[in-house]
């Protein structure tokens, strides 16, 4: 199955050019950690934005919790500007069935009301389980459901992809 | 099988219950160490409280009245959502005769998911998690003079708040040593986070001779107990656990083992002074060292929510 043929790096330049129609003057980029964040961090430095983007986690808000336990670790939520009133640029590796983005956004919304919410990511593997779409996704594709396809950063911070069996 | 020998946890070594930190492994206290990280900056945000615990039933069970802690879990809990249940059960079942697994069984009966136990009997919280339902967790709130493993984990996220790496750490725990539950889970903690010398200061009468072989220095003398030691944790003198004469005088106390800006010189200059609470002032710690600018009593407090919001929602989220 890896013989499935992604250029992270390809897709980024997609992405970075497909992101710039979406900013607005007083846009902020919000990177989904791990993969997201490192997306998000790389975005703010190619599109000159000001100031620092920010991370967010999903660990507090996740809906399997129960299943899951407490997942937080070094993945801290961290915002360093003020979102009430901000265009929200989320981004993410990998949009699959939608639940990471709920969590996200009731996350965002214990920050404060923010103008609107976007979302950007770098491939959309279809499997959505609620009503959430990317504004922009760089690729399209489809994996079986037993397959976990997430980012990785080597120590040049070049992007790949890693894709896992899930057991 | 692991979750034979240690009741709080499960097949997979995860943890279900908080009884102790005796036998609790280095990658769980950093796990809870980590998260209690993720909750400090709840604090900051707009809306103070996270659904982690939403619809489940926490119940403070304090046989012993402490107010301050029974608090602290009260505001963890209502931050993770949960719904809190405060009984006085000092003073109703218990009081009537009821026996400790027979009001257990009650609660159980309406609902509760956790239980966190105060008890002045060493291993009450133990017997409550041998006989509760699998899906009800319990928290060791204090138990007699055996533990109280959430302060334990609380000194331990505030020395690692200011001293960030504990194998290079010389610690000094001073004072009432044998009657403290909390001196016992911060020495089983720091041993476990690998901290090399761990000192225990106080009269003979009050700290234990089995010490040593927990691989504790033992110093009856309170300056060479203190020198250059980068943490000082003062542990109140317990004067409602204190039978019979085991000291002179609580000035005469003072006098030897009391924590003054003289005695605190002889630690290391940026070395930092904590105490559970609630202090003496003039009894072990001067006032001079409790309001000064090596005191880290105050930041503990804070530091303790963000502990107990960890281990509830690490339990609740691990199933038997």
């Amino acid at each position: 199955m890896s013989s499935l043929n992604l250029d992270a790096e390809a897709l980024y330049a997609d992405l970075l050019a497909g992101v710039r129609p979406l900013l607005q003057a007083d846009t902020v980029l919000v990177g989904i950690w791990s993969g997201g964040a490192w997306l998000a961090e790389r975005l703010q430095r190619d599109l000159s934005r000001p100031g620092e983007h920010g991370v967010i986690s999903s660990a507090l808000h996740r809906d399997d919790f129960n299943s899951r336990g407490m997942t937080a670790g070094a993945d801290h939520t961290k915002l360093p500007f003020d979102v009430n009133g901000k265009p929200i640029l989320l981004v993410d590796d990998v949009l699959y069935t939608g639940r990471t983005i709920r969590a996200v956004i009731n996350e965002l919304y214990d920050f404060g009301r923010p103008a609107s919410v976007t979302l950007a990511v770098l491939v959309d593997r279809g499997g959505r389980e609620l009503p959430i779409a990317a504004a922009i996704s760089a690729a399209r594709i489809t994996l079986p459901k037993a397959q976990r396809l997430s980012l990785a950063k080597d120590d040049a911070g070049n992007f790949s992809f890693d894709i896992k069996e899930s057991s | 099988m692991l979750s034979r020998r240690n009741p709080q946890l499960n097949a997979h070594g995860e943890l279900i219950h908080l009884l102790s930190i005796e036998g609790l492994p280095r990658p769980v206290l950093h796990h809870i160490l980590d998260t209690a990280g993720t909750f400090l900056s709840v604090n900051d945000r707009e809306v103070k409280k996270v659904p982690l615990l939403r619809g489940k039933s926490v119940f403070n069970l304090f046989f012993e009245n402490s107010t301050r802690t029974r608090t602290t879990f009260e505001i963890a809990a209502k931050r993770l959502s949960a719904d809190v249940i405060n009984l006085d059960i000092a003073r109703s079942s218990a009081a009537k005769g009821e026996s400790l697994l027979d009001t257990i069984a009650n609660l159980s009966a309406m609902h509760a998911d956790m239980f966190v136990v105060r008890h002045s009997e060493s291993g009450a919280p133990y017997l409550i998690a041998q006989h509760c339902a699998p899906h009800v967790h319990v928290v060791n709130a204090g138990d007699g003079r055996h533990q109280h493993p959430t302060q334990g984990l609380l000194d331990m996220y505030t020395i690692r708040h200011y001293k960030q790496d504990f194998t290079k750490l010389t610690v000094a725990i001073v004072g009432d040593i044998v009657h403290s539950r909390v001196a016992r889970s911060d020495i089983h903690a720091l041993t476990t986070l690998g901290v090399p010398e761990i000192r225990a200061v106080g009269p003979k009468t009050l700290v234990p001779g089995d010490l040593a072989a927990m691989g504790v220095r033992v110093c009856h003398d309170m300056k060479e107990g203190i020198k250059d030691a980068d943490v000082i944790i003062m542990l109140r003198l317990q004067n409602e656990r204190m039978s019979g004469a085991m000291l002179p005088s609580a000035a005469e106390f003072f006098k030897s083992y009391g924590l003054t800006p003289e005695k605190l010189a002889l630690a290391k200059p940026d070395a930092i002074v904590m105490h559970p609470g609630p202090i003496n002032r003039g009894v072990e710690i001067d006032s001079d060292v409790a309001d000064g600018s090596q005191s880290v009593i105050l930041p503990q407090v804070t530091f303790g929510i963000a502990v107990r919001m960890a281990v509830m929602s690490i339990i609740a989220g691990n199933n038997a």
